[in-house]
């Protein structure tokens, strides 16, 4: 386990290093230069390479690179806004600010917003899928899988403002969305993240009953849980001890491909909710062409998606014994 | 019906009648396409301590009849009539609680792939053990105990590592003995051996073959091994039920339907066999035709449009007619042709064969 983890880990490290390349690069691909947004309207020449220069963007783009790479780790020192600890992502070239700083501020936001979803995603599919094989060919087997169709043809955008309608102007059952740190207030930071939970998770949320749903149909007919049956094990323990097995396998195969989807999806929600996240961050950053924010979300994300997923792998192991070795 | 040698095994009690008795079984799937028979009236018998060969192409109706005295049919989409005895207890009218007390205790099955068979998420020791853990009230530690002895007894190299390992770290070979010792766990008085060896190689069938017989003749078990290898039946079986299309077509001892066979479906099946005697060059026989489709099984004698003698029995009767199996016990077959015109079929045959 502890050779798996640490072959795990050193492959994200080298997917995290890929991915910030390609983003430093392609950023630089873009058609327009951030000193001469930053210059103003009226630039002369002088300044836009006194800019050029305090930003450090006179030098070789690897070098560049390089200095981005050795401020994480080491920090560095900027002309224009002074010495930057590690780890340092660099300062805004929109807002000035440190990097890291506004990610570390938002960044809770964003994981609650993820985390919260999940859990309603995997909680209400996986049971709702269950009652369904449970029920297979019974009225609440159709309900179920009908509904589960209209759940996953809604959209973010068109429930996130409905629901918010109703259930917090109209009924007052629910707060305006907003985010209290869960260290404050862990009742206030349930109860106002609530609603952004139900709308981020509907379009998932069907999808993992009509998966888990199928999966416990076919884990059903599979050799093994025949077996079960043939040794005298009750139904329910072969539903719950035997088939849930099996299919808990490649749900959670998906669910990390989905969680890529997931901050997506977080992205949008934030936008609905006027939540001041890490979406909210990138979509500016690209309205800015800030660099450095841009790089500092993009390698975030990625290194929160690339954990996730060895959790991930981690789950899977625990659950099927015959991916823990090799 | 197959009445059988019985074997004189000590201290077993039983009542009057034989130990399993299906007695006129059918069990019928409803599928988009329609009703299939898969078993349409078949009776047999199995008695303490023997073993009765079930014979017959796929979809003969073999696995379905078993898998119905274990009760492991879908009731939503089965219909099975007729009645199974197991010494005074009717199986197809009890209840899920008593089939589920009966399933691994009483009556245990092996079936035809180790592989899949076994669930790839639980230990081996621990497979085993929940069954005697369920059946006999054991504690886990008991339990384990248990698994690492009936692994022994199966022999299984190193039982007490072995017993915490999982299915995939185990050989073919291996796991079909896993699987025999977790259905001989809480000593079944029946075993239902579904095709044990069909998934493994030569050298390893005969040592499953080998202890299944062993565990036979130390707890008296009485066992239903399904096949389609005669050459199975013929080492291990003390009788032999020969299926055609969800129906009995031939039974008797394993002398009488190997030496004697009397319905030409068993004559087809012994002569598609490759025999070791026989030269390199000498073709196989297969039975000519496919088996009939179950949903629409062909009228009179299910087995005519495959059959080279119809006529001889009578103008058009095998084909509208459906024989029953005579005679009511020993050696018996479901065939309108007289012993005699079988005999004479027969000596043909052998004297130049096809």
């Amino acid at each position: 386990m502890t050779g798996f983890l640490v072959r795990r880990i050193l492959g994200a490290l080298v997917i995290l290093l890929i991915i910030s390349a390609v983003t430093f690069y392609l950023f630089y691909a873009i058609p327009r230069d951030p000193a001469r947004a930053f210059c103003g309207k009226i630039c002369r020449p002088e300044t836009l390479t006194l800019i050029r220069h305090n930003l450090g963007m006179d030098e070789p783009l690897f070098v560049q690179y390089w200095h981005w790479l050795v401020g994480i780790f080491a920090g560095r020192d900027f002309v224009q806004f002074g010495a930057c600890p590690a780890p340092c992502l660099g300062y805004s070239f929109a807002t000035q600010e440190p990097v890291f700083g506004a990610i570390v501020d938002r960044f809770p936001v964003t994981l609650s917003l993820t985390i919260g979803a999940s859990a309603v995603i995997l909680s209400f599919g996986i049971l709702t899928g269950m009652l369904a094989a449970w029920k297979v060919g019974q009225p609440l087997d159709k309900i179920a899988s009908a509904s589960s169709v209209v759940g996953a043809s809604l959209q973010i955008y068109f429930v996130g403002p409905l629901l918010a309608f109703y259930l917090v102007d109209t009924a007052g059952l629910l707060p305006r969305p907003s985010y209290v740190a869960f260290t404050e207030d862990p009742l206030g930071w349930f109860t106002h993240l609530l609603l952004p939970w139900v709308v981020l998770s509907i379009i998932f949320t069907a999808n993992y009953t009509r998966m888990t749903r199928s999966q416990m149909v076919e884990q059903l007919a599979e050799d093994y849980v025949r077996t079960a049956r043939a040794k005298g094990m009750s139904s329910r323990s072969v539903f719950f001890r035997f088939a849930w097995r099996g299919a808990m396998i490649p749900i959670i195969t998906i669910f990390g491909v989905d969680l890529a989807t997931l901050l997506g999806g977080a992205i949008i929600t934030e936008q609905t909710f006027s939540l001041h996240g890490i979406g909210e961050l990138a979509v500016r950053a690209v309205q800015n062409t800030d660099l450095p924010m841009l790089l500092g979300v993009t390698i975030v994300g990625a290194a929160a998606i690339v954990v996730l997923n060895i959790v991930v792998d981690v789950l899977y192991a625990v659950i099927d014994p015959r991916v823990r070795i090799g | 019906m197959t009445t059988v040698s019985w074997s004189g095994e000590q201290g077993t009690s039983r009542g009057p009648g034989p130990f399993l008795s299906v007695r006129d079984l059918s069990v019928e799937f409803s599928t988009e396409d329609g009703v299939v028979h898969a078993v349409d009236g078949l009776s047999f018998d199995v008695e303490k301590g023997t073993t009765l060969g079930i014979v017959g192409e796929s979809g003969s109706g073999k696995s379905v009849t078993n898998l119905a005295i274990l009760g492991l049919h879908d009731p939503a989409h089965t219909k099975i009539a007729g009645e199974i005895w197991l010494e005074d207890q009717e199986l197809l009218s009890a209840g899920r609680g008593t089939m589920e007390r009966l399933r691994g205790d009483r009556v245990a099955m092996i079936f035809q792939d180790p592989l899949t068979s076994l669930s790839p998420f639980h230990t081996i020791g621990r497979q085993i053990g929940e069954v005697y853990r369920k059946h006999k009230g054991a504690s886990k530690k008991e339990a384990r105990e248990r698994a690492v002895e009936m692994l022994d007894r199966v022999g299984i190299p190193q039982p007490k590592t072995r017993v915490d390992h999982y299915p995939h770290e185990f050989s073919g070979g291996m796991r079909q003995r896993a699987m025999i010792a977790m259905a001989l766990v809480c000593d079944p008085d029946l075993l239902i051996a579904d095709e044990p060896t069909t998934a493994l190689d030569v050298t390893v069938q005969a040592q499953i073959l080998d202890l299944l017989k062993d565990l036979q003749q130390q707890f008296g078990t009485a066992i239903i091994l399904i096949t389609h290898d005669l050459g199975v039946v013929a080492n291990t079986a003390d009788n032999v039920l020969v299926m055609y299309a969800g129906r009995a077509a031939e039974r008797g001892t394993v002398r009488e339907v190997l030496r004697e066979p009397r319905h030409p479906y068993t004559w087809g099946l012994l002569s598609s066999m490759p025999r070791l005697n026989a030269a390199v060059d000498e073709p196989l026989h297969p039975v000519r035709g496919t088996p009939p489709s179950l949903l629409t099984p062909p009228p009179g004698c299910p087995f005519h449009p495959r059959c080279d003698y119809p006529q001889l029995a009578g103008p058009e009767l095998c084909f509208h007619q459906r024989p029953d199996i005579s005679p009511e016990s020993g050696h018996g077959d479901a065939c309108y042709l007289t012993l005699q015109q079988k005999k004479d079929i027969r000596t043909a045959q052998i004297e130049e064969p096809a």
